[in-house]
């Protein structure tokens, strides 16, 4: 009985309570704008306008998301077979060396076979290094948040290690790999616009956001158009019923743990292949961990993870943009209202939910027919 | 407090949930020194009511009048004030505790234990007494029958000075002997001058034990009557609020082939412990078997072993004589194309993906058939025509297929799975708990089913905590107590006291005697 009371709209949870969690997030922000004396409104405007005021800005915002889609996605796909997967750090790390591993040894190749063959590398490393969580989860029963996390600072000493004593080149101070060829390069989006015709301003972003809303369509199919999906997705609510059905619980956490750090490793195409062009230390920056964030907000579905990743890509950019405008606003300010965001749209999501649902029925009382 | 006011009369009481209406203008009285029985289908609203009236929610509008007084009862601290004691259907028990703790739990009075522990026993000694209460203080709870536990809990209430007591669901984990003595005990407690208010779905025990009866449908209190001038039909109709009819009819078995056979099974259950011990039946086409026993004997390990969820540690099983992998190759998808569909005992936890729409439901265990597939993708145009189909079938409401599976009534999510399962055209069936919170109005139909599908030469093993349905719809009734199958009747044959007898651990050639 009592169930029936929580039923909303998906317009209210999939609309008005993000934004009111968003509204929240700025609020507090505001206030704690407010308290080292700057103006909060002007900071919000500085912010907005960093991020979609002008091209080169917007450029940089959309890279952003693409990270953000890349590890939103790969943590979605995990969520929905019910595995935390908190290592997309670590799994997009590996992937940068699969993807440095092609550009550096078969840049005699042309570019699109480059890239394809980076690609598949990038996925492959990021699916690998999943799947040993994975299989220990399905096999020993390892935890996966803890197998996870120690793969992260593993694939962080691995490629200090590899950096520092095998891939260097000889005389180079700096522990990275040397540039890739010009051949073995993805193009910027502004140079690949500039071959038809189309003048934009620099930026970073690259052809791999294309790749970004490719992932978003194949996990849509993936997720509720397969059978694949249909399994991971029963595995993911209900083991009991999975196990009632025929389905391996064992085998969907290894296959999808995999999807998810494929998923992960596509971060450093964007990265390495299509910004750096060098394999280097930390490039990851803890795009993974923030893909948490986004796909919690993204409530685990594409398109919600689309506009998370925009949102978050637009307060790295617009962040950045703030922290120079404003020197009193530093950057770890900037990190405090990602950090709020992540606060009220993650972990409090349901903060205003029952507020939402009395309000709704109070204004709505359409009696619904009763599941008696 | 006058001889002649009611112990408890409620005044238009109104409760909503949202959109949903719990409770309708609820007029109720009940009579000093009474046993009142509440009945009603699943969603009726009694449990609403009674939470109202024991303060754990509160009323939108209406009165609540305890012996003529006019009482708010705000939360359950006021209910016992009030005198009036609930008896969960789930014990509120602290296991390793003993009974005496357990009772002064919540109550003990003053800092030091000793000064209200002696109090408290003489008060315990003198209740067990007065109302015929055998339990021994000084035992843990760990160590009583689920019967003696029962006891403890009437014996809390009344230690607190209930002089209402409430009791929802009592027999649902009690044999039929245990059952029998939880009667007398309210009728004791009756003559002592306590009000008993009883909430049940079994209408047999109405019968057996009330005085009066009120029946709720669809939130509202639709009639009182006085149990001697009544009957289960007529309380039947005003719970569904039609014919309904009780009796299974079906015409004597025609058993053909053995479809399933099961040899020395032994399986093991949570922490190891071994809850089928050496079982062996079979069932053959065109007959209904039953297992009865009480709630907790193995028959739930028994069915998922035969169903290829749970390992067996020895023994094996045969469809049509030939052997499945039910130790270490245990599969459910391979059962499944050998022909065993399975209705699982709990369909929220197995039998259905509650967050899943309807259609999504309709196919699983069978969503590698090769019709539902369209190159890599699901073939959803066909998922969909087929869970259409279903739906019509077995007149699942309301019929679409898009809803989501948590927001179709028990009745009707059961259907689902029935409809699933039957509509593969098994060889086997394996039904567990087919009706548990199903209203009775689809229980009806279920049954009906279950019989056609035996016609139609299918071998059907159920499994019921339920004796009246075991009764009413198997050929043959095997009781399964504590891991071992003790007895075996014909179904036609049976009395409930002999099974009850069987049930209770008897074994099966003692209880003919």
């Amino acid at each position: 009985m009592s169930t029936a009371s929580d039923q909303l709209p998906r317009w209210i949870t999939l609309g008005v309570i993000p934004f009111l969690n968003l509204l929240a997030a700025f609020v507090v922000s505001g206030l704690v704008v407010l308290l080292i004396g700057e103006d909060p409104i002007e900071a919000v405007g500085i912010l907005i306008w960093g991020a979609f005021g002008f091209g080169e800005g917007v450029g940089y915002t959309l890279y952003y998301t693409t990270n953000f889609v890349f590890t939103g996605l790969a943590f979605a796909v995990a969520f929905h077979c019910g595995l935390f997967n908190i290592g997309a750090e670590g799994q997009a790390y590996l992937g940068g060396l699969g993807a440095a591993l092609v550009c550096l040894h078969l840049d005699f190749l042309p570019l699109p076979l480059i890239a394809l063959l980076a690609i598949a590398a990038a996925a492959l490393f990021g699916a690998g290094w999943a799947f040993v969580p994975g299989y220990l989860q399905a096999k020993r029963g390892s935890h996966i948040v803890i197998t996870t996390i120690m793969f992260n600072f593993i694939a962080s000493a691995l490629m200090v290690y590899l950096l520092v004593n095998v891939m260097a080149p000889p005389g180079k101070m700096a522990p990275e790999t040397r540039t890739f060829d010009e051949s073995a390069r993805l193009p910027f989006m502004h140079a690949a616009l500039e071959w038809i015709g189309i003048d934009i301003p620099q930026s970073p972003l690259n052809l791999t956001f294309f790749l970004a809303l490719l992932c978003c369509l194949l996990v849509w199919l993936l997720i509720w158009r397969t059978r694949l999906g249909y399994e991971i997705r029963t595995v993911g609510i209900s083991p009991s019923a999975a196990a009632y059905a025929g389905i391996s619980t064992a085998r969907l956490t290894v296959i999808a743990m995999a999807i998810s750090g494929a998923l992960a490793g596509f971060l450093a195409v964007n990265e390495i292949m299509g910004v750096q062009h060098r394999l280097l230390l930390d490039f990851t920056a803890g795009y993974g961990f923030v893909g948490i964030a986004v796909a919690l907000m993204g409530r685990s579905h594409p398109v919600g993870i689309f506009f998370a990743a925009l949102l978050f890509g637009a307060l790295y950019q617009g962040g950045a943009e703030l922290s120079f405008e404003k020197p009193k606003i530093t950057r770890e300010m900037v990190v405090v209202i990602q950090g709020l965001v992540i606060l009220f749209a993650g972990a409090l999501e349901h903060m205003f939910r029952p507020q939402i649902t009395a309000l709704y029925h109070r204004l709505a009382p359409s009696p619904k027919p009763s599941e008696a | 407090m006058t001889a002649s006011a009611p112990a408890i009369e409620l005044r238009g009481i109104n409760k909503s949930f949202g959109p949903v209406h719990a409770n309708k203008n609820i007029n109720l009285s009940v009579e000093n020194a009474t046993i009142h029985g509440i009945v009603g289908e699943n969603g009726a609203g009694k449990s609403t009511l009674m939470s109202i009236l024991y303060g754990f929610y509160q009323a939108d509008s209406g009165e609540i009048q305890v012996d003529g007084k006019p009482t708010r009862i705000a939360d359950s601290e006021a209910a016992i004030a009030a005198g009036i004691g609930m008896v969960h259907q789930h014990f509120m028990l602290v296991e390793p505790f003993t009974v005496l703790e357990n009772v002064i739990l919540g109550a003990e009075g003053g800092g030091r234990l000793a000064g209200g522990m002696g109090k408290a026993r003489e008060e315990l000694e003198r209740l067990e007494r007065e109302y015929g209460l055998d339990v021994d203080p000084d035992a843990t709870i760990e160590s009583l029958s689920v019967g003696a536990q029962q006891r403890v809990e009437i014996l809390k209430a009344l230690f607190r000075g209930a002089r209402i007591l409430i009791l929802d669901e009592p027999t649902g984990v009690l044999t039929p002997k245990e059952a029998d003595e939880l009667f007398k005990i309210l009728h004791v407690l009756k003559e002592q001058g306590t009000t008993v208010v009883l909430i049940t779905h079994k209408l047999r025990e109405i019968m057996a034990a009330t005085d009066n009866v009120s029946v709720m449908r669809q939130g509202e209190m639709v009639a009182t009557r006085k149990t001697a001038e009544t009957s289960m039909e007529e309380l039947a109709e005003l719970m569904v609020g039609r014919k309904v009819l009780l009796r299974v009819d079906k015409t004597p078995a025609e058993p053909g082939d053995e479809a399933l056979k099961v040899e020395n099974l032994t399986v093991r259950g949570g922490r190891g412990v071994l809850r089928v011990k050496d079982v062996s039946f079979n069932v053959k086409r065109g007959e209904i078997v039953g297992i009865a026993g009480v709630a907790g004997n193995g028959q739930s390990e028994l069915l998922e072993a035969i169903a290829g969820i749970r390992h067996a540690e020895a023994g094996r099983v045969l469809i049509e004589g030939q052997p499945i992998g039910v130790k270490d190759s245990a599969d459910p998808a391979i059962l499944r194309e050998r022909g065993v569909a399975h209705v699982p005992e709990d369909r929220h936890r197995m039998g259905l993906v509650m967050p899943f729409e309807e259609y999504e439901n309709s196919i699983l265990g069978y969503h590698n058939a090769q019709r539902y597939q369209s190159g890599l993708l699901l073939n959803l145009g066909v998922i969909r025509d087929d869970a259409m189909d279903k739906i019509e079938k077995f007149d699942i409401r309301p019929p679409n297929c898009r809803l989501k599976t948590s927001n179709f009534s028990g009745g009707n999510q059961q259907k689902i799975v029935l409809a699933r399962e039957i509509e593969t055209d098994p060889t086997v069936l394996l039904i567990g708990q087919p009706t548990r919170g199903v209203d009775i109005g689809a229980i009806e139909f279920i049954h009906r089913r279950i019989v056609e599908l035996r016609d139609a030469g299918k071998a059907i093993l159920l499994v019921s905590v339920e004796l009246d349905e075991i009764m009413s719809l198997a050929d043959r009734i095997l009781v399964m107590f504590d891991g071992t199958l003790v007895g075996e009747r014909a179904g036609g044959t049976a009395t409930e006291g002999e099974l009850g007898l069987m049930m209770a651990g008897i074994d099966g050639r003692e209880a003919a005697q």
